[in-house]
């Protein structure tokens, strides 16, 4: 009745995560209970968790990244504690829970936090950017985001009920075949990922569309802004890339559930035919995280220089180039299989080549810094951390593109420093600069500032302590995942990083704090003229927070950095003006299928998990269902009227203009 | 709609005004319509497909040698069956064309007919490749055999349920159609139907190009 599920799943013995586990679990039940009675549950079903508004869907992203960070994060504390404190001893961790952790830690920070942040804002701004009233297909995005949190949900379930997988980020085969990983964990691993790769699939789908179809009059290609560009670029790599992570992931699945023999030991198995696969899709990962963080720095650079983005036509032409590029480098993940030197060589060329459209970018902004009238609020701060940090991490790649190098630097800490100083410093750090740089455009009011620089000062440090250790242990011959060792050298630098994290941790504290103060604050940081930091794209020429349909009129975009040419024209101009011609908008209505389509694949993943079938039956058919009822509905659009247009309209444009008479008196 | 008078400084006013750049529209005229956005969205789709069976065929390609002793595709593949196959296919997308032109032209009776004969076409289809796979596992040739077998079994299996999927979404489709006539969304979805339906039949000629022909060659 209930396949492999019995009480043995819940870690009654295991006193860590059982109290984690259960202090998550209570929090978010007293959560749920907070919402309920105090009958803000219809609120969040009307507004959020039904809602098609990209704006809405993007925050919920960025929220659910926020949440994981924190997840993900307090693994990473436990393995830097752990570290410091295994020196010819156990520390405090077992090893099967301490390979847990560092699986749980990396397939969270890379899926649930990286991915969802940067959809999360691509989401949210690109549209606003483009001058349309929504994405292509509203309701696939609702999907999507939904699919992408039964997935995180999935993972967090493993937590408490079974196990996660100890195979680290990537399940490598033959260690994660039922051989020798015959628990759940794996299982869990690949039906979170299974889920939510098609929920990031949908987005990049309609994000490509969006993108491609659905710009403003006059708004061509080389007329968008550059995080339109970088959006373009990232989406039709998850378009190529994510199939085959799904093709990867089901043969291992079949593996693992019916016997086959992709890549196990016997039968002909080939396990480093998933090391090609897996990379094959891994390696364009790398840059489907960093190219919307590319994307949102050139916004925040030119925005708080004053100045267009420098050498935009080589921005977009490097853009491109390393979209196809990330295509061809896929094997220096491995180089010691022994491809040879000849395979080795090509790779190691190829690597060191996509280095240059990414030099370029630097210089770029570096160029677009210099002669600029340059603020130093918390979101160039960030642009500015990112560029001295990942040309750091980007030096160390190159140098381990060097296969002889590679040789000796493979699955050390060195390796490890490296991606996480080009994570950290190029993803997450975009992320931060985003996430201060549009947050007034969601809510209408602006982060703290002092709290925000506050923060990101500790995150920098802490990040240089807690890393620029690994790169030397990393070279002292340590290898990554150890759970214990016996090297004395070794102990100080892993003090060190262990107080680096605790840096970081202050830094995270702080922007929390930071988001705190800022909502108690709102009156004072309230932003009415939707342009808080005299922006460049059409983004800051709506309201803020935006009204559902984004444009009262979509606007007609006649140059580069469309919105600052209007505001240069609106200067020279002296007649008053016509007022616009307001017309009825159709805007898609707001549709639970995403959340009901969740919900059954929830339960279908589960089931999987756990063999419990007839559960698979049930979720598979109540999905189908959901679908077909979707498509039944009669009408799929609501109209605003007019008049209601004017009214929001004429609403903001008094708020504007006594806004700035208010600051010009 | 009465008028509002805005300072002329504020450059929010101009916001949506016509510009004086005569070129501005002919850069780009602004959104597509849905049937486009839909149909342009979902070739999107199908690439993403494509680029799917590509990693199952290079594990194909990858795995053909590894028959762990056990029977190679020239002892197992029977030609026949599979140009039965591929003819019933290839008709089937022939009369997917014509519910697609009958959908145009909004003849409910011939879109059901055409239907009706695409789902049977698919069915037999089906029905022929389930055959041939429960012979194979017969014999001692499953899945779990060889790697070469896994592969085989994936990618072509995976074709099926391809089918499987896009007779389900027929099934709706005429039903729709039966329930609520050729609406606009439901046009789009009949076009999205179709070019599932014809890139099955693309996927197929690789899979009776690669696996079977070149199979049974060799």
């Amino acid at each position: 009745m209930l396949g492999k599920l019995s009480w043995d799943a819940l870690p009654l013995d295991q006193p860590l995560p059982m109290i984690s586990s259960g202090a998550v679990a209570l929090g978010i039940l007293a959560i749920l209970a907070w919402v309920v009675t105090s009958g803000h549950l219809p609120y969040l079903w009307r507004e959020w968790i039904t809602s098609v508004d990209h704006k809405r869907i993007g925050v919920m992203y960025t929220l659910l990244a926020m949440v994981m960070l924190l997840r993900g994060f307090s693994d990473a504390i436990l393995m830097r504690l752990q570290q410091s404190l295994a020196f010819h001893s156990q520390g405090f961790l077992p090893p099967e829970h301490y390979d847990q952790i560092f699986s749980a830690h990396g397939t969270i920070m890379i899926f649930f936090v990286a991915m969802p942040f940067m959809i999360g804002l691509m989401n949210f701004v690109v549209p606003l950017q483009l001058g349309v009233r929504d994405v292509a297909f509203p309701t696939l995005n609702s999907v999507g985001f939904w699919l992408t949190a039964t997935g995180a949900l999935l993972v967090n379930i493993s937590l408490l009920v079974g196990e996660f997988s100890r195979t680290g980020w990537l399940p490598y085969p033959p260690l994660s075949e039922l051989a020798y990983s015959p628990g759940v964990g794996v299982d869990y691993y690949l039906w979170s990922l299974e889920i939510s790769g098609i929920g990031t699939l949908v987005s990049g789908i309609n994000l490509v569309t969006t993108v491609l179809k659905m710009r403003t009059r006059g708004m061509s290609y080389l007329r968008m802004p550059m995080f339109c560009w970088t959006t373009l670029a990232t989406n039709l790599l998850i378009v190529a890339a994510f199939p085959i992570l799904t093709a990867t992931l089901a043969m291992l699945l079949l593996d693992r559930y019916l016997g086959f023999h992709f890549f196990t030991n016997e039968a002909g198995g080939n396990m480093m035919m998933f090391m090609n696969l897996i990379w094959a899709w891994g390696h364009p990962e790398v840059y489907i995280l960093v190219l919307p963080a590319f994307g949102i720095f050139s916004e925040v650079i030119s925005t708080f220089s004053g100045k267009p983005l420098f050498g935009y036509r080589s921005m977009v032409l490097a853009t491109m180039a390393i979209c196809v590029l990330s295509f061809m480098v896929w094997l220096h993940h491995f180089f010691t299989m022994g491809a040879g030197a000849d395979v080795n060589a090509v790779f190691g060329i190829a690597t060191m080549i996509i280095a240059v459209p990414t030099g370029v970018k630097v210089f770029n902004w570096l160029f677009t810094l210099y002669g600029g009238r340059i603020r130093f609020a918390p979101p160039l701060l960030w642009s500015i951390g990112f560029m001295v940090t990942f040309i750091i991490g980007g030096m160390t790649g190159v140098l381990m593109a060097v296969p002889p190098a590679d040789f000796v630097l493979h699955n050390s800490l060195f390796l490890v420093a490296h991606f996480h100083n080009v994570i950290i410093g190029g993803v997450l750090f975009g992320a931060f600069a985003g996430y201060t740089y549009w947050f007034p455009k969601a809510f209408g009011f602006r982060l703290h500032d002092g709290l925000g620089k506050a923060a990101f000062w500790f995150w920098l440090v802490g990040f240089y302590v807690a890393f620029m250790p690994l790169y030397v242990l990393g070279l002292e011959g340590m290898t990554r995942r150890m759970q214990h060792y016996d090297v004395p050298e070794w102990h100080p630098w892993l003090i060190v990083a262990a107080g680096g994290a605790g840096l970081i941790l202050c830094g995270i504290v702080l922007q929390i704090a930071q988001l705190v103060v800022s909502i108690r604050q709102r009156e004072q940081l309230r932003d009415l003229t939707g342009d808080p930091w005299n922006g460049r794209s059409l983004e800051w020429a709506t309201a803020s927070p935006p009204p559902a349909f984004n444009f009262a009129v979509e606007p007609d975009v006649t140059g580069e950095d469309a919105y600052w040419t209007m505001k240069q024209r609106a200067r020279e101009q002296t007649q008053p003006n016509q007022p616009p011609d307001y017309r009825d908008i159709a805007m898609p209505r707001n549709s639970p299928t995403g959340f009901i389509c969740a919900f059954f694949a929830t339960v279908m993943g589960f089931a999987l998990i756990w063999h419990i079938w007839w559960m698979v039956v049930a979720g598979g058919l109540g999905a189908f269902a959901t679908f077909v009822v979707f498509a039944w509905r009669d009408e799929d659009e609501e109209t605003i009227p007019a008049e209601e247009v004017a009214r929001i309209d004429r609403r903001h444009l008094a708020e504007v203009s006594a806004t700035t008479h208010q600051e010009a008196a | 709609m009465d008028g509002v008078t805005v300072p002329a400084d504020d450059p929010h006013a101009l916001r949506g005004l016509a510009s004086d750049d005569p070129g501005s529209a002919s850069m780009w005229k602004g959104p597509a319509s849905k049937r486009i956005i839909t149909g342009y969205g979902f070739w999107i789709f199908i690439l993403s497909d494509i680029i799917m069976f590509s990693a199952l065929f290079a594990s194909y390609a990858v795995l053909i040698g590894a028959t762990a002793g056990g029977p190679s595709g020239r002892q197992l593949f029977d030609l026949r069956n599979v140009v039965i196959e591929t003819a019933l296919l290839l008709a089937s997308s022939f009369s997917c064309g014509l519910a697609t032109i009958a959908a145009d032209s909004r003849n409910a009776t011939w879109f059901q007919v055409a239907m009706a004969v695409t789902c049977g076409f698919g069915l037999g289809f089906l029905a022929l490749e389930a055959n041939e796979f429960a012979g194979l596992i017969g014999r001692g040739a499953g899945p779990t055999r060889s790697a070469f077998l896994s592969a085989f079994f994936t990618l072509v299996g995976c074709h099926g349920l391809h089918v499987s999927a896009g007779i389900l979404w027929l099934l709706t489709m005429m039903a729709q159609v039966y329930a609520k006539g050729f609406r606009a969304d439901i046009q789009r979805r009949i076009l999205c139907f179709a070019l599932f339906w014809h890139a099955l039949d693309i996927i197929w000629i690789a899979v009776f190009t690669i696996v079977y022909l070149l199979g049974s060659a060799a």
